[in-house]
């Protein structure tokens, strides 16, 4: 099973993440602080895996943009790689040639685009076209409330 | 700021993002946060009521707040408030914040569970979505109690839909990782095996994640899944007729489900049915041969979907390690890969081969691309490649191919990076001993191993050398002219500085007829590094001279002289002191022949397992570690029947079989070469008492080793020994399993009473178990007055993200601190009449419980720590027999009788001892062992 996933900036600054088993805060900002360093100092071209404590890493770079997977041993570190990918192919068709700001921006919906593909540490849909028409669907539940109400949004 | 694209924006958390992140300080962030803050709370404490887009946004801006890494500690009712919403938008806020923001506050535990509850029979299946999104990322334990009968329910009902028997089931997993004790198996079992026959391929892949973990614990009751998954496999794999649509991904039908499909397969034996397993093998070879085929796009997720399928066959087929024919071309794809321009290729087929070479079919194939994985050592410039080439050679040598793995080893210890070194060093010393047909060759590679990486060699290393020159007198005239002539190096490392005193101590007089390293040369040549070394190293090379005085005489007067000096009788450290004061006063005072015995040279060291394996396994920690001594693979799961679970556990501790000796062991001492735990199991391969683990406490009273608890995950074994009123046992825990076990740790705890009279300490034990291996904790006891209760072992470790917890009560009994009495008929009656007493005397009848045999009453009276009287009873039938019990206050003699009473098989027993207590808990235990 997947432990964890952390976007984060070539800066080290962190984008998102996604604990799949519970652990305390502290032990998550350990493990956050580790990944960045130990990934951002990987010189380029070298291979996407790492290995620390009990689990395999799997990180790719995207743009600005790093993407970093903690899996169990048992798990195939190529299909990982393409997790990251297919992640990145849905926040695309989502936002339109997604960046940095679009996920600091909307970061609630690069969660809920991450829950319609992953649950539990196991991927849920492989499917694009479902999980795009899920988060859709969802994007129409909102657009027909929020009409009511857009109007007394004020800052504060 | 951008525009926000979609959906529903909520402006007022833009503006405040954007806020955030045009502050130039650490401290203007913190300033507007906690304004923020401020703002929020007062917002939430007002009066008005709160419109539910006013809520959602303010907890949505909590939200962001804590996930800049601030801490958060109120919002939290508002979200709950959140989740009862009828508006999607505000719903899915609320479960959101509740996922990120788990508060194990149970108050609020309740009302979310609540919300969830109703969440789930709505009907509607995306907020039933949402709902099993929050089990499943909170996770906790009230949950999966409250919905831990509710979900299987959901998940095999006729009329869910597709997406929620998804989440369904990927909830039931993470709740069976965090609790599998709160989801029994039930009638839903074989429905969710039905799934994998389901249409929706969405549905079938998460069904195959449930089912493939399941499956690793209970086997059995999984068994049919074997066919549907090799069925489902077959469909995807060899039929390219079949639209997959949208599960193809770039050009690869459904590589996930494939993936999970043989994830699932492994966790069982290679299927007996004859045309079940030949489709298996067909979806082998095609995945096999599809390797082969140009690839349809040049996109880099072809060739990784591809051959993630691809590894993942060959996995199976590793794990499978029957078909012959497949596991070789399984190492030629391998062989390929290993020079393929993808460097994350390289990094997996080096990763993968290393499993491959364990299995006794394919290990001459992974031999012949020695010179490549050497040449990937060699020229690799990712460092994460380097260290799977170096785990490769390991796992691939064998005696044929050690002098060249270990020559290549070391020279590229000489510029591997530092984080590599020490893993390295214990590998070359692994290997050396391992492989050594002639120890000179074993003594130089260690010295190399100094000189080259001195500060990466452990105790235990340097610790090895020397035990194994002590223990082979061929090797020692080579070792002592070898470290003496590494000493004469200008500079040289202090861990050779030990090794050099430590074998010239000892062996200096073999080659002092040489006047080029005469005794004196000898002691100069030490004394000279001896200002250079540390406190430890000194104190060893005082005792190298102590021995020198024994081994030559004629240097006596120098050495007391350097003993004498100011430096040493009065240095400041205690133990150089205290060295000092006594080898001169030992040297002055005793006779030739007293000094002789006293600095006689060391008995050879009892063999056993290498320390130094030990500590690698414990470096490495969680990485993949090929284990050269259970070479293979024991099959993992489905061991249906008690010999396969026994077959397992033997193999666990025997050595390989394509090896044929093991140098581990050496051959001066081959009775006690085994490990101690052979000795452990070997008392278990009589009976079969694999199944029923709880209660194996009643058959420990007569006996101090075996196994004493078992279930699919673990193997605990006892080794004990008593004496008077002290005990050790030797408790060895067994990983079953082909994962490895995290966080482990043990205590002992023993209940108020009991605690003051029977102390038992606990040394302390590795937190980690490697797959199929066994670690060994050392429990101290004390009886300190008679007792009856018995102390608690309780195991605490993580196996595949979940804890686990197992309590054991301890075979610590009264009687295992008895001392055996001697006594002549007319003493035994003296007494037995002094103990007449109505108190001191208990006596029982009980009826036979198993066959009444003369031999096996005796052992079980002999294990149970008596001395057995012959000729004291009239009726030879009669057993009669007397000890001491030792606690540390007091002795209590102890006089027993038994008469069997074969027609009626019933028994008499009769304990007379000077204690109450001591005479009813004796009583107790022994009477239930017939």
């Amino acid at each position: 099973m997947m432990r964890f996933m952390l976007l984060f900036s070539r800066q080290g600054r962190l984008r998102l993440q996604k604990w799949f088993t519970a652990i305390s805060e502290r032990e998550k900002k350990k493990i956050i602080r580790e990944m960045t360093t130990m990934v951002l100092a990987r010189p380029p071209r070298t291979c996407n895996f790492l290995r620390w404590k009990d689990l395999k890493i799997v990180y790719k770079r995207y743009a600005s943009l790093y993407f970093c997977l903690g899996v169990e041993d048992e798990e195939n570190e190529l299909l990982a790689l393409e997790i990251i990918h297919r992640y990145v192919e849905l926040l695309d068709k989502y936002f339109g040639n997604v960046c940095e700001l679009d996920i600091i921006f909307n970061f609630e919906k690069a969660y809920f685009i991450l829950d319609e593909f992953l649950m539990g540490g196991e991927i849920q849909e492989t499917s694009k076209q479902i999980v795009n028409r899920a988060i859709e669907s969802s994007d129409m539940l909102q657009e027909d409330d929020h009409s009511e109400w857009y109007d007394v949004e004020l800052f504060g | 700021m951008p525009a926000v694209s979609k959906g529903d924006g909520m402006r007022g958390l833009a503006v405040f993002i954007s806020d955030i992140r045009n502050c130039k300080s650490k401290e203007a962030e913190v300033k507007r946060i906690n304004k923020e803050l401020a703002n929020i709370r007062s917002k939430f404490k007002g009066d008005k009521a709160l419109d539910g887009y006013s809520k959602k946004k303010y907890v949505c801006k909590l939200l962001f707040i804590f996930l800049l890494g601030h801490d958060i500690d109120f919002g939290h009712m508002e979200a709950v408030n959140l989740l009862s919403s009828n508006k999607y938008t505000e719903k899915q806020i609320g479960y959101l914040f509740i996922s990120v923001l788990v508060n194990s506050n149970s108050d609020l535990i309740r009302l979310i569970n609540n919300a969830i509850k109703n969440d789930l029979a709505s009907r509607n299946s995306t907020f039933m979505n949402l709902a099993l999104h929050c089990i499943a990322n909170v996770g906790s334990r009230e949950m999966a109690e409250a919905f831990a009968s509710e979900i299987p329910r959901i998940l095999v009902a006729g009329d869910t839909m597709d997406s929620v028997k998804q989440s369904a089931a990927l909830c039931l997993l993470r709740l069976n990782r965090t609790s599998p004790d709160l989801i029994p198996m039930g009638e839903w079992t074989a429905r969710v095996v039905h799934l994998l026959n389901d249409q929706h391929l969405g549905v079938v892949t998460a069904a195959t994640s449930l089912i493939a973990t399941l499956a690793q614990k209970s086997p059995d009751e999984f068994k049919t899944s074997v066919s549907l998954a090799v069925a489902r496999l077959s469909r995807i794999v060899t039929s390219a007729s079949i639209d997959l649509q949208d599960y193809t991904y770039y050009f690869v039908a459904a590589p996930w489900l494939s993936v999970k499909l043989l994830r699932l397969l492994q966790c069982y034996p290679p299927p007996e049915d004859a045309a079940l397993r030949s489709r298996l093998t067909e979806c082998l070879e095609t995945i096999l041969n599809k390797a082969q085929e140009p690839p349809k796009s040049k996109k880099v997720q072809h060739s990784n979907a591809k051959n993630a399928v691809l590894f993942e066959a060959i996995a199976l087929i590793i794990h499978h390690d029957s078909e012959p024919n497949l596991l070789v071309r399984a190492c030629n794809q391998l062989g390929q890969f290993l020079q393929h321009r993808e460097t994350n290729l390289r990094y997996l087929a080096l990763e993968s081969m290393c499993t491959l070479a364990s299995s006794e079919f394919s290990h001459e194939a992974v031999k012949t691309h020695i010179e490549t994985v050497i040449s990937a050592l060699k020229t690799e410039r990712d460092v994460s490649v380097r260290q799977r080439a170096v785990d490769l050679l390991y796992a691939m040598c064998d005696r044929s191919n050690s002098k060249q793995i270990v020559a290549e080893m070391l020279s590229y210890l000489e510029t591997a990076d530092y984080s590599i070194r020490e893993e390295i060093v214990l590998k070359v010393a692994i290997l050396a001993e391992k492989y050594a047909v002639d120890y000179t060759w074993y003594v130089d590679t260690i010295l190399n191993l100094i000189r080259i990486a001195g500060d990466y060699v452990s105790e235990e290393v340097w610790y090895r050398v020397i035990q194994i020159v002590i223990n082979r007198d061929d090797v020692q005239g080579y070792a002592a002219k070898t470290v003496f002539e590494a000493l004469q190096a200008p500079a040289c490392h202090e861990n050779l500085v030990k090794v050099g005193g430590y074998i010239l101590g000892e062996f200096g007089n073999l080659i002092a007829g040489d006047p080029r390293s005469s005794p004196l040369v000898q002691f100069d040549l030490l004394h000279s590094k001896f200002h250079l070394c540390s406190v430890p190293t000194r104190a060893l090379l005082l005792s190298a001279y102590i021995k020198f005085i024994n081994l030559f005489p004629e240097v006596k007067g120098t050495i007391q002289d350097v003993l004498r000096s100011d430096s040493q009788l009065r240095n400041a450290d205690v133990e150089l002191q205290q060295r000092a004061v006594e080898y001169l006063r030992l040297s002055c005072i005793a006779s030739t022949d007293i000094l002789a015995t006293v600095l006689e040279e060391m008995p050879p060291f009892p063999e056993r397992e290498s320390s130094i394996l030990a500590k690698l396994k414990k470096k490495k920690g969680s990485s993949k570690l090929p284990d050269l001594d259970d070479s293979r693979r024991t099959v993992n799961g489905s061991s249906e029947h008690a010999e396969d679970t026994e077959a397992v556990n033997i193999n666990v501790n025997q050595g390989p079989i394509h090896t044929s000796t093991d140098i581990l062991n050496l051959n001066s001492t081959p009775s006690s070469g085994a490990s101690l735990l052979v000795d452990v199991f070997s008392d278990m391969a009589n009976p079969a008492p694999t199944e029923g683990s709880e209660d194996h406490f009643p058959r420990f009273v007569c006996k101090n080793n075996g196994v004493i608890y078992e279930n699919q995950l673990l193997q605990i074994g006892l080794k004990s020994e008593y004496r008077q009123n002290l005990g050790r046992m030797y408790v060895f825990y067994g990983n079953k399993t082909s994962t490895q076990f995290l966080s482990f740790s043990t205590s002992v705890t023993s209940d108020i009473v009991l605690s003051s009279h029977l102390s038992v300490q606990a040394k302390p034990v590795d937190p980690l178990i490697e797959a199929g291996a066994q670690v060994q904790q050392i429990l101290n006891i004390e009886c300190v007055s008679d007792f009856s209760d018995a102390p608690v072992l309780n195991i605490q470790f993580r196996y595949g993200g979940t804890l686990q917890n197992i309590a054991v009560k301890l075979p610590v009994m009264l009687n295992k601190f008895f001392q055996p009495t001697e006594m002549a008929s007319q003493d035994f009656f003296q007494r037995w009449k002094q103990l007449g007493a109505p108190q001191q005397e208990v006596q029982k009848i009980f009826k036979a419980q198993n066959q009444m045999d003369t031999d096996v009453a005796k052992a079980k009276l002999l294990g149970f720590g008596v001395a057995l009287l012959d000729g004291v009873d009239p009726n030879p039938a009669n057993f009669v027999g007397a000890g001491i019990i030792h606690t540390k206050t007091t002795q209590v003699g102890c006089l027993l009788r038994l008469e069997p009473n074969t027609q009626a098989q019933m028994y008499r027993l009769t304990l007379r001892t000077s204690k109450e207590s001591v005479s009813q808990r004796l009583c107790e235990l022994l009477s239930e062992q017939f």
